[in-house]
């Protein structure tokens, strides 16, 4: 079930020439669509095969492995039972929480650290610091930070966000075109109206990109913490799984994980369409 | 040759009975006279210091529609950024209306080569940029941005993004956005210079009619001698290495300009004029092409994320 897995981390996916895309719209499209149909029920084919016939290769072994059906019964339980709700919640509660405070900062340090030469130089240093520490490793000194473990999960989450955002806002504000800066203060924007009126339009399509990155990452981090600290949440549902060997639920909450990152990634990017108009236009025209 | 072009008068995109009107109504100019003594403008930072401008001294009457005319290099973009305020003098005095220039304001409308429209704002919010900076109501704004687009003839495509827009269009509505300003002076760096001939010579028609029903002092950076000739009230020609003045042409033809003008003997004369001048000025290599916001910026500093 390779389609569900999100890189953490990754950067954008390059996107195709807009001229290649629209030729290749319609009849590309279908072909494509059938592929993909084909490709996924192989590989639950094979999975069916290998758990159902116990593989055992030596270094990997199948003997404990659910098969699909299985699978799909402890989901269609799983649905009918208000745990689902309950993990859910906690889970989508946490990841909104952690994510809108990691766009906010992020956002507000990325626009000053790419414009203001003080604030680089105040701001970068300990943060080039804290980047390269994966989020999870912050997940025991969360524990003692923070008075409950549901703070310390989220902002487990917030840091997991945070660099993705912060960084492709810095890319954005960067790259401001030095005319249309020049242009809006010989229209009357004071220096202080420029951030609102200029930098941050122009860095919108990057921030969008770290957004829905972040919000990957997000994910990542969250199930990581709710497997350790947590007593609710679609994580600590996988984990608890396997404590009560329930190994069909397992995947179950690997599924609903990749799902709703997926899901919430793609809520992004439309969203990003939507309050964008105008990129769209420019990309049509491209 | 654009000038000779301007002969056929059929084109539509101009509206000229909105712009006579416009004439009626214009408000009085509020004067816009400019001054430099001994201008020297240096560019750039330690060894790589170059002075891009050296010892120009001239006055520019309120109302009057002067061409900067030179070679790429010449420092031309580099004065008119001086004149918006992005480009600071490194000796010398440059001040309109008796007071010193010093940083940028709206009463200096500024007009790239290539068009600055804001591409997140829709045409009409474009041009009425600037009264949303003064603090000007929306209802009102959008009411003053669509006649003035109106004027421009591009009412239809008020609701546009810029990127819909031809050049010509965008250019059009690059100088609506600046002229809603009543800058009492209007700065053009090569404006047309992007456009093909048909709606280059449209653009400067529409320019000298707006121009004359408002009356902003214009200095127009062109190195199209034609263009010159046909739009300016005086050429100033520079030369590089260092910009320099080295000619200053008053033109002596009556407004509006027609194609006797094109023909006449004095026309002829002066472009001869102008061509011995530039070609003795374009001997050497030429130089980077100067921009009124300084030069091309350095790379970002060393810091990146190490990603």
């Amino acid at each position: 079930m390779s389609t569900v897995l999100d890189a953490p981390g990754a950067v954008a996916p390059p996107r195709a020439p807009a001229g290649l895309r629209r030729r290749a719209a319609w009849g590309g499209r279908a072909r494509a669509a059938a592929f993909a149909t084909l490709s996924l029920a192989a590989c639950v084919a094979l999975w069916q095969l290998a758990a159902s016939r116990h593989w055992d290769l030596g270094v990997l072994s199948f003997r404990l492995v659910p098969p699909p059906l299985e699978v799909l019964q402890a989901g269609w339980e799983l649905v009918h039972s208000p745990r689902l709700l309950q993990h859910l919640g906690y889970s989508l509660w946490r990841v909104a929480t952690g994510f809108v405070a990691a766009a906010l900062l992020g956002i507000v340090l990325g626009l000053l650290i790419g414009r203001l030469r003080w604030a680089r130089a105040v701001l970068l240093p300990p943060l080039e610091v804290l980047r390269p520490i994966p989020a999870v490793a912050w997940i025991p000194l969360s524990i003692l930070m923070f008075p409950s473990s549901e703070l310390s999960m989220i902002f487990i989450t917030f840091v997991g966000a945070l660099f993705p955002v912060l960084l492709n806002t810095v890319h954005g504000a960067e790259a401001v075109d030095r005319r249309l800066v020049a242009a809006a203060r010989s229209l009357g924007t004071r220096p202080d109206r420029l951030f609102l009126q200029v930098v941050l339009p122009s860095a919108a399509p990057a921030i969008v990109t770290g957004l829905s990155i972040g919000m990957g990452t997000c994910w990542f981090c969250l199930v990581s913490a709710e497997m350790i600290s947590g007593q609710y949440g679609i994580g600590y549902y996988t984990w608890a799984s396997y404590t009560v060997q329930d190994y069909a639920s397992i995947v179950v909450g690997m599924l609903l994980i990749g799902v709703l990152g997926m899901g919430s990634s793609v809520l992004i990017r439309s969203a990003g369409r939507t309050l964008m108009p105008w990129q769209r236009i420019a990309e049509e025209r491209a | 040759m654009t000038a000779a072009s301007s002969l056929t008068r059929e084109d539509r995109a101009l509206p000229r009975d909105r712009l006579a009107a416009a004439a009626l109504t214009a408000a009085p100019a509020g004067a816009g006279r400019i001054v430099a003594r001994d201008l020297c403008i240096a560019l750039g930072r330690g060894a790589d210091r170059f002075e891009a401008l050296h010892d120009v001294s001239f006055e520019i009457e309120p109302g009057e529609f002067v061409c900067l005319l030179g070679p790429s290099g010449c420092g031309k973009s580099t004065l008119l950024g001086a004149l918006a305020g992005h480009v600071e003098a490194s000796r010398g005095a440059l001040s309109v209306d008796g007071a010193p220039v010093a940083g940028s304001g709206p009463e200096r409308g500024l007009v790239f080569q290539h068009h600055t429209l804001f591409p997140w704002l829709r045409v009409v919010d474009n041009v009425a940029y600037g009264l949303r900076m003064r603090g000007v109501p929306g209802a009102e704004r959008r009411e003053r941005a669509t006649r003035l687009l109106d004027q421009v003839g591009l009412r239809e495509f008020a609701r546009h993004y810029p990127a819909q827009l031809s050049g010509g269009m965008q250019q059009r509505v690059e100088i609506a956005r600046v002229l809603i300003n009543e800058p009492r002076i209007l700065l053009m760096d090569e404006p047309f210079g992007a456009l093909d001939a048909l709606t280059r010579l449209r653009m400067q028609e529409l320019l000298v009619g707006l121009w004359s029903a408002r009356r902003p002092t214009v200095v127009f950076v062109t190195h199209d001698i034609d263009e010159a000739l046909f739009l300016a009230d005086r050429i100033l020609v520079l030369g590089p290495r260092p910009g320099r003045l080295v000619d200053v042409l008053p033109v002596p033809a009556t407004r509006p300009r027609t194609a006797d003008w094109l023909t006449d003997p004095r026309f002829g004369h002066l472009k001869r004029h102008c061509l011995r001048l530039l070609r003795h000025e374009e001997r050497q290599e030429p130089l980077e092409r100067l921009s009124p916001i300084g030069l091309p910026e350095a790379p970002p500093s060393s810091w990146r994320f190490a990603s």
